[in-house]
């Protein structure tokens, strides 16, 4: 039952999704990061309790290309971005695909805040040049998109939005439903919101923030309430490395998860990380939010249920 | 058995021994942490609704309903009124009961009837239904590539968006499960 309208349909959001992609090359470009391809498909995926990997011939592909971003930046690349296909198994929905396209960047001798500031320089200078002036109108709702983004602490939004305080929530196993359900609909209403410092056991690959115990150096960026980038200072320690990766694995092998083989040779590029920092942007999503689409279908040429 | 992933739109599970229908269905899991299937459940019997939102390891069984295969006959003061081509046996189901179906119930459309405990309580429909196009705004020559839409209306009020080249009188299908245009069907 062939009909050319399904996709012919999408023509538009396509075109912009094309000049979008554009304006994020050249943001980059006239910053003097390099533009750096990574393999897909890799023998040893950072273990991750809620992240799960599409296997291949023993090998898997990949869930982000962190690990290989974060050895070329121990090998002295200062700036290096990436635009590429990640995978996730189990995750379909209207802001999920199983495989998705992310931007990520990563800088040496910065930390998460620097990143945050050059994600709010990306979008407002994307938007700017694609021609959406100051405001960008999501679903019927106005954002303005100038400085300064709203900035709040995952404590503070559990205190200001949801039933329980971030302790009693991670004791008592809920925080990720508290999170969905309370927070995460309320950020980034109006303006961008960047939800800070998450604890320390959400963030396995993150530095942990200095004179604060228990909280990392990570933030999201949320828009109308949908999560758009995660952004961390990395962590820089071999054995702290190792020691949250083995929780990790230690986690999924009680779940009765694949194991996956130790990235011995990202920990032990780690000691020349230095103060470095990353992050990894939603490329549909952010597709979705300037093309004013309700769901990451309509952003994409195929989905998994069209081919 | 089915597990979260099966979970979607209109899926019927068993809770406490009685039928429920998935009626809006949402997955998300927030950065890093764990998939979240966000369901709103409505009883099939009682038709009381709630909301719960399940994890990965959650599984359900699938409600104990009994499926007959019934022709749709008319609709008046909100029953629904469904034959057994065999039997002639006649059932009424409400508005409520009907549900998002009662925008696809075009003439003699055939149908699954669900019941249980020989009770009507639900309908299921086929994947793809026909529809004419009772109102739609003329096609301006030109638009077929622009990726606009415009919005049709078929014989049941149903009003959907459409490629513009879509006119009146025309035939289309549609599917039941996404409520999206398909394809023109040419006689």
């Amino acid at each position: 039952m062939h009909d050319p309208w399904p996709l012919a349909k999408k023509r538009r959001t396509l075109a912009l999704r094309a000049r979008i992609v554009g304006e994020l090359r050249r943001f980059f470009a006239a910053r003097d990061y390099l533009e750096i391809e990574t393999p897909c498909l890799i023998p040893a995926p950072a273990p991750e309790f809620h992240i799960d990997t599409l296997a291949c011939e023993g090998w898997f592909l990949q869930p982000s290309p962190e690990l290989c971003m974060k050895r070329l930046l121990a090998a002295g690349y200062d700036r290096i971005f990436q635009i590429c296909r990640c995978f996730r198994k189990g995750e379909r929905g209207a802001r999920h695909l199983p495989e998705f396209t992310m931007l990520e960047w990563y800088r040496r001798e910065a930390d998460y805040r620097d990143l945050m500031t050059e994600c709010e320089d990306l979008l407002i200078e994307a938007a700017a040049a694609l021609g959406y002036g100051d405001v960008v109108t999501y679903q019927g709702e106005p954002l303005r998109l100038g400085k300064p983004w709203e900035r709040l602490t995952v404590a503070e939004a559990f205190a200001r939005f949801a039933p329980l305080p971030v302790a009693e929530a991670l004791a008592g196993d809920c925080f990720d439903e508290l999170l969905a359900i309370h927070v995460e609909p309320r950020l980034g209403r109006g303006r961008p919101t960047f939800l800070c410092d998450y604890p320390l056991p959400l963030a396995s690959l993150a530095r942990g923030k200095r004179g604060e115990a228990a909280v990392a150096e990570r933030c999201e960026l949320y828009i109308a309430g949908i999560e758009l980038a995660n952004a961390f200072t990395e962590l820089a320690e071999e054995r702290e490395q190792r020691r949250r990766f083995a929780r990790e694995e230690e986690a999924r092998r009680r779940a009765g998860k694949p194991h996956y083989p130790s990235p011995d040779k990202f920990l032990e590029s780690l000691t020349d990380l230095g103060d470095a920092a990353g992050i990894a942007l939603g490329v549909d999503r952010l597709v979705m939010i300037l093309a004013d689409a309700p769901d990451i279908d309509a952003v994409t040429a195929f989905t998994p249920e069209t081919l | 058995m089915y597990t979260a992933s099966d979970l979607r739109k209109n899926l019927r599970i068993k809770i406490d021994d009685e039928p429920y229908v998935v009626t809006e269905f949402n997955f998300t899991k927030p950065g890093k942490g764990q998939a979240l299937y966000r369901c709103k459940l409505k009883n099939m019997i009682s038709g009381s609704q709630f909301e719960r939102t399940f994890r990965s390891v959650d599984v359900f069984e699938p409600a104990d309903l009994q499926e007959k295969k019934m022709q749709y006959l008319y609709d008046q003061e909100g029953k629904y009124c469904f034959m057994d081509n065999e039997t002639y046996e006649q059932v009424l189901l409400s508005e409520d009961q009907v549900g998002d179906a009662r925008n696809y119930l075009i003439e003699n459309i055939e149908v699954e009837i669900l019941l249980f405990e020989d009770r009507p309580l639900g309908v299921s429909l086929p994947n793809f239904v026909d529809f004419i196009v009772t109102k739609a705004e003329p096609w301006a020559r030109g638009d077929s590539v622009s990726g606009n839409t415009k919005p049709v209306t078929v014989q049941t009020g149903y009003v959907l968006q459409v490629p513009p080249f879509i006119e009146e009188g025309e035939k289309i299908r549609v599917d039941t499960r996404t409520g999206e245009y398909l394809t023109r069907v040419k006689d």
